[in-house]
């Protein structure tokens, strides 16, 4: 934290200069996307310029350039998380298509019928949809383990509902609607002992502290690339070696098959290329490329300090407030404050704030059942990144106490 | 501010605090219910037809200020009313929201504390889906949906 200049960090994003409503932005729906510092969004515009050319087939200088920057961004997202190689690396459009195709793979590969795949209460419709079509297709069947009041795995209800038949254990590492951050260690192992494998949702772990996927021993990580401030578009699916390798192809064209003959078939690349069809999304894995270094630069030590530091300012101010609730009010959490207030919906908060020029997420944060726990048709919901600031926590605090006394 | 104060006007939050006809009625001939896949609000509309007058309108369901306050001075509002004159009040106040900027006719009475939502290009759904679901009771469906219309 030594050399934390935060207005320096505030200027390499452009959009946090503007105002909205007359307002100067207060920016904090960052669980929801976050925003692109220069150095991202010139990365893509200097592809566009200077090296746009298709990857993996010219032999002109454009391609092998727009080649060797696209390898290049495998290798420092695969750094970036820990995984042992590049070759682990799948570009994906982002979390959710990472899902949909290890949950296509899997029902193909491994899920049979009576199979159980273990999710759990928390998890976003992404971490859900995919696996109960994977359970339709395959006869297998979705368990879901209870979460505790505190918004955490309860990991005795999760022991309980791991069995033999439990094939997938899919769970998210922190979650978007609360913040709350699960043991995934000891989840994985748990899972691993009864002989099931595990994909983890990192959507909101990414952003906030260093992930390392060979610690955690998963067999598959997601995330996207446009929450780590990185472009939209652009996602990664980590997976174990020989896991891409059992896992059959998902979509299928160009660039990733072998050999391709009406008489003697077809045969397909190895993965990453064998999930990677067609012409990939290059300025997105070069901007995401961009985006790693960049928070690789700024440093996670220093990025949980000052999101810590921002938590223990906005959170006590807002349970002052007079019927206030924060769900998942724990004290080891990502920095997202989900909220309600008596009498009055998330919209309501979600609008107002807004002619104040405050960015929060309202509605179900696309966790319905994990809204229906808590009997809430949705929660507001703000969420930090390391460049807010406690004048911006205080602007937040101000407006909701403005929105209490309008609907009193 | 002032756009604010438009959309939240007195008689909004005064509906959204104490809303109308807030019950369920098991002696409707018939209701439907909408919603809004986007953000989850859910609204049920029972309605009594007598002949071709609607008796008596009920709501229930979950959603902001600016759906309950529209669903209650709905209620209010088309009681006693025969089915076409509801349809064309729900035709009104969807011009009122979405067509060209004017002075809201005097039929809508009250419904014209609504007209402020037009500024709120994000809420005007929350505002229409009573109306919807009204529209759907009346025409036999059993459901709505803030994506249908508009």
């Amino acid at each position: 934290m030594a050399n934390w200049d935060l207005q320096a960090l505030r200027s390499d994003f452009p959009i946090l200069g503007s105002s909205v409503n007359g307002r100067p932005l207060v920016y904090l729906d960052n669980a929801a996307t976050s925003q692109k510092p220069s150095q991202v969004l010139e990365a893509v515009d200097r592809y566009y310029r200077e090296q746009n050319g298709n990857i993996h087939r010219g032999v002109h200088y454009l391609s092998q350039v727009a080649t060797d920057a696209y390898d290049r961004a495998r290798e420092k997202v695969a750094r970036f998380i820990g995984a042992p190689s590049p070759r682990d690396i799948v570009f994906v459009r982002g979390a959710t298509e990472g899902i949909n195709l290890v949950a296509h793979g899997l029902a193909k590969c491994w899920l049979k019928a009576g199979d159980e795949i273990l999710l759990t209460r928390m998890e976003h419709h992404a971490n859900i949809v995919p696996w109960q079509q994977a359970a339709e297709q395959s006869g297998a069947r979705v368990v879901v383990a209870d979460i505790t009041p505190s918004g955490e795995i309860d990991l005795e209800d999760f022991t309980r509902k791991l069995g033999p038949l439990t094939k997938v254990v899919s769970f998210v590492h922190a979650s978007n609607a609360l913040g709350t951050i699960n043991p995934a260690r000891e989840v994985i192992r748990l899972a691993h002992e009864a002989g099931a494998v595990v994909l983890l949702d990192g959507c909101q772990s990414a952003p906030h502290f260093r992930v390392d996927v060979s610690v955690l021993d998963c067999d598959f990580f997601v995330f996207s690339g446009h929450k780590v401030c990185g472009p939209t578009g652009i996602g990664v699916l980590y997976g174990k070696k020989e896991w891409l390798e059992r896992l059959p192809v998902y979509q299928t064209g160009g660039d990733m098959i072998g050999r391709v003959s009406f008489e003697q078939g077809t045969t397909f690349r190895e993965a990453p290329e064998k999930f990677e069809a067609g012409t990939p999304d290059i300025a997105g894995a070069i901007g995401l490329g961009a985006a790693v270094d960049y928070l690789d630069a700024t440093g996670f030590d220093a990025i949980e300090q000052a999101e810590q530091k921002l938590r223990d300012h906005v959170a006590p101010r807002l349970r002052e407030i007079p019927g206030l609730k924060i769900y998942g009010d724990v004290e080891a959490k990502v920095p997202v404050l989900s909220f309600t207030m008596d009498g009055i919906h998330p919209h309501d908060i979600g609008t107002i704030l807004d002619t104040d020029g405050i960015a929060v997420r309202a509605g179900h944060h696309c966790a319905q059942p994990l809204m229906k726990f808590y009997g809430i048709p949705g929660t507001a919901r703000a969420s930090f990144a390391f460049y807010n600031t406690t004048e911006e926590a205080d602007a937040l605090v101000a407006s909701l106490r403005k929105i209490s006394k309008i609907f009193a | 501010m002032s756009e604010l104060a438009d959309l939240y006007q007195e008689i909004i939050l005064d509906h959204n605090k104490r809303p109308r006809n807030y019950r369920e009625m098991p002696e409707c001939t018939c209701s439907a219910e909408g919603n809004n896949p986007l953000c989850g609000d859910e609204v049920k509309v029972s309605v009594r037809l007598d002949n071709d007058t609607l008796s008596d309108v009920a709501f229930q369901g979950q959603g902001c200020a600016i759906s309950r306050a529209s669903a209650s001075m709905m209620t209010g509002k088309t009681k006693g009313r025969t089915a076409s004159e509801a349809r064309a009040l729900s035709g009104q106040v969807r011009d009122m929201l979405l067509g060209p900027e004017a002075a809201p006719p005097p039929e809508v009475g009250d419904l014209a504390a609504l007209s402020g939502v037009r500024k709120f290009p994000a809420r005007i759904k929350c505002a229409m889906l009573p109306w919807h679901t009204l529209e759907a009771a009346l025409a036999g469906q059993a459901t709505a949906t803030s994506e249908s219309g508009d």
